[in-house]
């Protein structure tokens, strides 16, 4: 990710757009927290935020007109919050010390005429930027028609212009007589007209400032102070005026562009979404003596029915977004930045690696912000650069290359077939979980849907996909390739939807349909459990997020085997990842842990899901769930529950699919094939699930004990069980079994991994 | 520097081959671009060393998580 797609990226995300109300107030005024500070209590704090923003407080918080109020989201929910008045009730208050850094002097002169608002308002930003000012008036006093406001008593508008001459403005008593030009020819860079000034209206020569720099024809020459369409000059719209001027009378002494980068000043339509769909309505609070305004108590009631107006919409759907304490726009810079330091420890690894890539905070996301990118993305480069932990995703790498190998590929014909027109393609995860159902699929296809249907046991690469692996990704893709091409370059039919996410991707030549848009065309076999059971509800797998006529084939094979279902909150478009998704598991297994706990407590129903993977996760967090070939395909007597059926472990993934393979070929094609007894491995299934955890399969344990007692001759025994203790290193992890012989194989009393390589012994 | 990773002398392991009990020693051990003197249950003959499971499982598993972060 370059500067300019983080740009974008980050533009995406609208959390930190500001609040309808501050982007409907000219001056910007921080409504939000200042409402917050209100509610709170904190008079000071509010105080400070309305002076941040707020030209002279003490006087335009109690004449503003308060358009931020029309564009509260409050409005229809029992009435807008009554802001205008919260600024009058906070501007009574003591005003607190408030520390400011004045700016270094510079060495520019600035000349503002007249003394209305906007005059005062320019005069007093330039001060503030450093300038110094004079300010030319043929009054006595400055403020003019502010005199004239019932609201504003003479002390207070003393009182809050006393700034302007501590900041060290100058006066002149010269207005009438004034020559613009003149005063440009002798020392002042720019001048300020206020318009708002009845008498300065000669001198502007007729000439009307343009609306957004409130420049003049005249360079150098700038004006303010200019009623609105409807003719009424309000005190907010001439102090707006007096700031954008003075802002362009600095450009314009800087020689900078007087337009760039001014789009959103001024009132503007705020991107930022805030839901209120679960806001209960709640009435204003009106003051008991609306004559006094607020009592300090009203104003704090009043100050919390504001909604406190935000986005995060993601995050409410998404624990690993809520996790960790943000939101995507700041995800995304802290990704950047792991990508871009060049020492240090690299913090946003396990956050870009944890992300399940399921695509829901996309669908959600009112500007369609798509995590799944920026970690995807954010991976990818990390592998590029050799940067990725490895740790990250070595086993679902390694157990990808299993799939690949010789001990689960298969390519062959239909028997009897010499071409294939469509071939069956599992995938590992279903081959893994239940290797039944395989062969029961595919002899369902070959006899009762198209005979000419050939089998590819092949793994669809998206491990290598997820993991960033892009290399890997398409040598796994070239192959997979190979053998479509080996078998005819038949229409592929697949079970598993993140296999068909990767040939629509990666090989897009290749025609794919669902299974189960196929099964749902078929006659329901005869042996299909029919009989109605409890209600389900269905759990779309999240790479299905986008195949509506795929979800539309479950639901009616569901229906067709009488099983009633309903729908889960989040279904289909808006579907949850069950936390394998985008090796979520693999990389943190306590946030799959979180993902799939609010799946599972999302209804109290049992799932139904068509995802091998996804049951397994979904049983694994302890929740009845049936794979739907569970009921096409039932195990044994109809009356059995067909989601019954334990969860497979990693070790039992791989015998499984070895097993498929002789089986299949035995059953089907009527080939046999001598297989090597192996070891066998006695294991509790406390101790197996202990395994299960540590990523630690049976092959390693049996390469392990077979290291020490064959190889090397070394290991040791517990003087107190006569347990034996082998070690060994057969790629970048050094496994560990305490172990002792049986009858026939061995008990396998433990097992852990580490990563670290002991290197010197005994030094 | 050696680490002490506070384990304590082993009373349970023995080296099969040497017939000795594991006694605590020095041995260095690496991970990535990370390199560390640690004290480990040792075989006092030939050297073979021991890693606990509380400490593959502990201490080894945070720093593996630093050094890959690195």
């Amino acid at each position: 990710m370059d500067q300019q797609t983080l740009r974008r990226v980050e533009k995406q995300c609208i959390q930190e757009e500001a609040p309808a109300c501050q982007s409907a107030c000219p001056l910007h005024v921080d409504v939000r927290t200042f409402v917050l500070k209100v509610g709170q209590g904190k008079w000071n704090d509010a105080w400070k935020i309305l002076d941040k923003t707020l030209p002279f407080p003490g006087i335009l918080g109690r004449i503003c007109h308060h358009p931020c109020q029309d564009a509260c989201l409050r409005k229809n929910l029992g009435g807008s919050i009554g802001i205008g008045e919260l600024e009058k009730i906070c501007v009574d208050q003591p005003k607190p010390r408030i520390r400011t850094i004045p700016m270094p002097k510079k060495n520019y002169s600035m000349a503002v005429v007249g003394e209305n608002l906007s005059s005062l308002v320019a005069a007093l930003e330039l001060l503030r930027k450093g300038y110094g000012v004079t300010l030319f008036t043929s009054r006595d006093r400055l403020g003019g028609s502010l005199w004239d406001m019932e609201t504003l008593s003479g002390e207070i508008i003393e009182k809050e212009l006393a700034v302007l001459g501590s900041l060290g403005l100058e006066l002149e008593k010269e207005q009438d007589t004034l020559d613009i030009s003149a005063l440009l020819e002798n020392g002042f860079s720019a001048v300020y007209i206020g318009l708002d000034t009845q008498d300065c209206n000669s001198l502007a020569l007729s000439d009307t400032p343009d609306l957004k720099t409130f420049s003049l024809g005249q360079k150098g020459v700038f004006a303010g102070g200019i009623p609105d369409e409807q003719g009424n000059l309000l005190p907010l719209n001439q102090a707006f005026q007096g700031r954008a001027a003075a802002l362009s009378m600095e450009r314009f002494v800087q020689g900078v562009s007087l337009v760039e980068g001014r789009e959103n000043e001024g009132p503007y339509p705020t991107r930022l979404f805030s839901n209120t769909e679960d806001i209960t309505p709640l009435p204003m609070e009106l003051p008991a003596n609306a004559e006094k305004g607020y009592t300090i108590d009203e104003a704090k009631a009043e100050a919390l029915r504001c909604i406190q107006c935000q986005c995060l919409e993601c995050l409410k759907v998404c624990p690993y977004l809520a996790h960790y304490k943000g939101y995507p726009k700041k995800y995304a810079r802290e990704i950047y930045n792991n990508a871009t330091i060049v020492m240090g420890n690299h913090t946003a690894n396990s956050m870009l690696n944890s992300c399940s890539l399921c695509g829901l905070c996309q669908e959600i996301c009112p500007e369609n912000f798509s995590m799944t990118d920026v970690c995807l993305d954010a991976r990818q480069d990390l592998v590029q650069r050799k940067r990725m932990p490895p740790s990250a995703h070595e086993f679902a790498l390694q157990d990808m290359d299993f799939s690949n190998s010789d001990q689960f590929m298969l390519l062959r014909h239909a028997p009897d077939q010499k071409k294939s027109r469509f071939a069956f393609f599992p995938g590992c995860q279903l081959a893994g979980s239940n290797p039944e159902h395989v062969i029961q699929t595919y002899s369902f296809l070959i006899n009762t849907w198209e005979k000419d249907t050939g089998l590819m046991l092949q793994c669809c690469a998206a491990p290598a996909h997820w993991s960033g692996n892009e290399t890997k990704t398409r040598e796994a893709m070239g192959l997979l390739e190979q053998s479509w091409q080996k078998m005819g370059e038949p229409q592929m039919v697949l079970a598993c939807s993140s296999c068909m996410d990767m040939f629509k991707k990666y090989l897009p030549q290749i025609t794919v349909s669902s299974l189960w848009e196929i099964m749902d065309q078929c006659e329901i076999p005869d042996t299909a459990c029919k009989k109605a059971g409890q209600t389900m509800v269905i759990h779309d797998p999240c790479t299905t997020r986008y195949e509506s006529r795929m979800q539309e084939a479950v639901r009616s094979l569901a229906s067709k085997l009488g099983i009633p279902v309903t729908e889960l909150e989040f279904s289909r478009e808006k579907t949850q990842c069950c936390g394998f998704g985008g090796l979520m598991e693999n990389a943190n297994p306590a946030m799959a842990k979180k993902q799939l706990e609010q799946r599972v407590n999302e209804s109290e129903l049992d799932f139904l899901t068509y995802c091998a993977m996804c049951r397994e996760s979904l049983k694994g967090a302890g929740k009845p769930t049936a794979h739907l070939l569970d009921f096409i395909f039932p195990r044994k007597a109809e009356d059995e529950n067909p989601g019954a059926r334990e969860k497979v472990g990693l070790s039992q993934s791989r015998d499984n699919r070895t097993r498929l393979k002789k089986t299949i070929l035995e059953q089907i094609w009527k080939e046999t094939s001598k297989t090597r007894g192996d070891t066998a491995l006695l294991i509790s299934p406390e101790v197996q699930e202990t395994l299960d955890q540590r990523r630690i399969l049976h092959q390693d344990i049996r390469a392990t004990i077979a290291h020490a007692q064959e190889e090397t001759r070394k290991q040791m025994q517990s003087v107190v069980s006569g347990h034996f203790m082998a070690c060994h290193r057969p790629f970048m992890v050094t496994f560990w079994v305490e172990y002792s012989p049986a009858e026939t194989g061995y008990t396998i009393h433990n097992s852990y991994c580490h990563r670290m390589q002991i290197m010197g012994e005994h030094s | 520097m050696i680490t002490n990773l506070g384990i304590e002398e082993n009373k349970e392991w023995k080296c099969l081959a040497c017939d000795a009990l594991l006694k605590l020693d020095k041995v260095r051990i690496d991970y990535m671009n990370g390199s560390f003197t640690v004290m480990l249950p040792c075989c006092p003959k030939c050297g073979m060393a021991l890693v606990p499971e509380e400490i593959a499982l502990g201490k080894m598993l945070e720093v593996e998580k630093l050094l890959e972060d690195k």
